[in-house]
């Protein structure tokens, strides 16, 4: 019984802090129409900004300045918004694909520079000993990981109230006017780039905070944290899911983060030895099928967004 | 020096057919096919198939050409390939893009690319294997043209270079001096003008799909002739053929050969100065030196 509760808790904490990320996403191609190629990019900054501002002195490298843990999460995020803000100027003036582009390319760099730069990031070795707040004072772990996922749903919950607060706002109606047109939001005397702008570098934040909260639970981050696959998933949680609804980016999150380590835990059980090499690329196929053939067969996803009774009367 | 400028403008035309490809189709159809790359690996494999069956069917075939480790029987593969590999590049299209482009907006094309590459990569890997393999397990030796200052080059190399050219110049002569090549370019200049004109716009998106991936599987076979097989070796060149179209300006079929040249001189002449580990990243920062400095390319119109 113990062992199913504290499962459950791993499995719900991992998905919730998926979910975050999925947040994120959503705000940019959900409500902003941005595609973005490289979320673990953001996920990642995030992951690595709070550990080496967080973490303990580390003798070999820079970094481990042991700051008050909000404060290095904090610290984590706002690298991500940079990360978004370098990629962001460079693109959101251009053809919408640019930014898929800069986006993808900015994952890989990144990922080769925490591969590489041993000094700033541990290399492949990544970057442990990271103290999690209060782990000292809860003695029993299970009663941690369940503190933890209070902490991880807090932070969910506060996402999501921001979110649907902001897509209510005047400014909501503004990205979504420039999704659906931009030349007419220009006619309007309003700027489509700067717009996206912020979106994107607001998305790539709330990225972040998940790759903050991810590095937390593990106490640990490494570039195998930052395996490109991760961005493929988030995108399948939000399509399924159903992008413009941030209830429906939650909803993805669970059924796809659960196909994904049901599928990982029946091949490593059912598959015979020789096709255990292999269960790898039979899931990342899995992946590619669940967002061609949700894309092709139903592009709006589990729950569809819904347009207020608001955008009707206005018309 | 003179080694990293040979091996800049030898991976560079390898690029430079890649990208040609991708820039057509990212300027006729308006979206980033991250599935472009995938049927570099699509050709080199089917190549690798191909040529094992003619071996084995005929030992004259197999000889290899003086000085090479390429044979007959690779370079009559590699020719089937790059039909099958058009023509795949063309039912894809039918079976996933052209929904998606009736119904949805060019960027759901550039994210059902991304799967669509996720799945290729892996089926690849399941079919084949995921370790590197190689033509021919024969040792090619280099041989040093010069020694102060040192390059060394071998003969398949310059099979490559030979290849890539004769191939650029078929290009060139296809579009300057046919009627195909003229609707094409017209085509991509003007989808609306060139259709008031009699082009079928079908016909010429069937036609770019079948020479990008016709092109791509050549730059597959010189790339595993040059490296090795691999199943991700798409997804290691994917940036690259991005950089080299966007340097290039999209839509530019000169402009993504002398780009993929950029590109791949760039990559090389890097390494002198930073350790090979941030190989991946140069790609990216010539995107973003692109297009902060410069970005419709050197060759591209503005949009």
């Amino acid at each position: 019984m113990i062992g199913v509760i504290s499962y459950l808790a791993f499995f719900l904490t991992i998905a919730l802090i998926l979910a975050i990320a999925v947040l994120g996403l959503n705000l940019q191609w959900g409500f902003t129409g941005l595609f973005n190629g490289g979320i673990v990019a953001f996920f990642g900054a995030g992951a690595y900004g709070l550990v080496l501002l967080g973490g303990p002195e580390r003798v070999d490298g820079f970094g481990g300045f042991g700051l008050p843990y909000p404060v290095a999460l904090a610290g984590g995020i706002v690298l991500s918004g940079l990360l978004a803000l370098l990629v962001g100027l460079a693109t959101t003036r251009l053809r919408h694909d640019y930014l898929a582009i800069a986006t993808f390319g900015v994952a890989i760099a990144l990922e080769s520079v925490v591969r590489n730069a041993e000094y700033l990031t541990g290399g492949a070795k990544g970057l442990r000993g990271f103290a999690r707040p209060f782990e000292s004072t809860v003695a029993n772990p299970l009663a941690y990981n369940l503190l933890f996922l209070g902490v991880v749903v807090i932070c969910l919950v506060a996402v999501y109230t921001f979110l649907e607060t902001l897509v209510r706002s005047p400014f909501g109606r503004l990205l979504r006017a420039v999704r659906e047109n931009e030349r007419a939001a220009r006619s309007l005397g309003k700027s489509p780039p700067t717009i996206r702008l912020t979106s994107f570098v607001l998305g790539a934040m709330i990225m972040g905070l998940s790759g903050g909260l991810y590095a937390t639970f593990y106490a640990f981050i490494s570039p195998q944290d930052l395996a490109p696959i991760l961005t493929f998933q988030i995108w399948a949680m939000l399509i399924v899911g159903g992008s413009g609804n941030n209830r429906g980016a939650i909803l993805g999150t669970l059924v796809v983060w659960g196909s994904w380590v049901g599928s990982g835990w029946l091949l490593t059980a059912a598959a015979p030895q020789e096709w255990q090499l292999y269960a790898g690329s039979i899931q990342y196929i899995l992946i590619g099928c669940i967002i061609v053939l949700t894309l092709l067969a139903r592009p709006r996803g589990l729950l569809p967004e819904k347009l207020t009774q608001m955008s009707y009367k206005t018309r | 020096m003179l080694q990293s400028l040979f091996d800049g403008i030898l991976v560079g035309s390898i690029l430079s057919l890649g990208a040609i490809g991708l820039t057509l189709i990212m300027h006729i159809l308006r979206f980033a096919n991250f599935s472009h790359a995938e049927l570099i690996s699509l050709g080199a494999y089917f190549t690798l198939t191909l040529d094992k069956t003619i071996t084995a069917l005929s030992s004259v075939l197999a000889s290899k050409l003086p000085a090479l480790s390429v044979s007959v029987s690779l370079i009559i593969a590699m020719l089937l390939a790059l039909l099958i590999t058009g023509i795949i590049a063309a039912i894809i299209d039918v079976l996933v893009f052209k929904r998606l482009r009736d119904n949805a907006g060019p960027l759901t094309m550039v994210f059902a690319s991304f799967g669509i590459a996720l799945i290729m990569r892996n089926v690849i890997g399941l079919v084949y294997g995921l370790k590197s393999t190689h033509y021919n397990s024969d040792i090619a030796f280099a041989m040093m043209i010069s020694a102060d200052p040192l390059l060394l080059v071998k003969a398949d190399q310059l099979f490559i270079l030979a290849l890539t050219l004769v191939v650029m110049v078929a290009l060139h002569l296809l579009i300057t001096k046919t009627s195909l090549g003229f609707a094409l370019l017209a085509i991509s200049e003007n989808p609306t003008l060139a259709q008031v004109n009699g082009i079928n716009l079908a016909a010429m998106v069937r036609l770019a799909w079948l020479l990008g991936g016709a092109l791509a599987a050549i730059a597959g076979v010189c790339y595993a002739l040059n490296n090795q097989l691999s199943p991700v070796m798409g997804r290691d060149l994917v940036l690259s053929l991005f950089a080299a179209a966007i340097v290039g300006g999209i839509g530019s079929i000169y402009g993504a050969a002398l780009g993929g040249l950029i590109v791949g001189l760039a990559g090389s002449l890097a390494l002198v100065y930073i350790p090979t580990g941030y190989k991946p990243a140069i790609p990216f920062v010539i995107i973003l030196l692109a297009l902060y400095i410069r970005p419709n390319g050197l060759f591209g119109q503005e949009r």
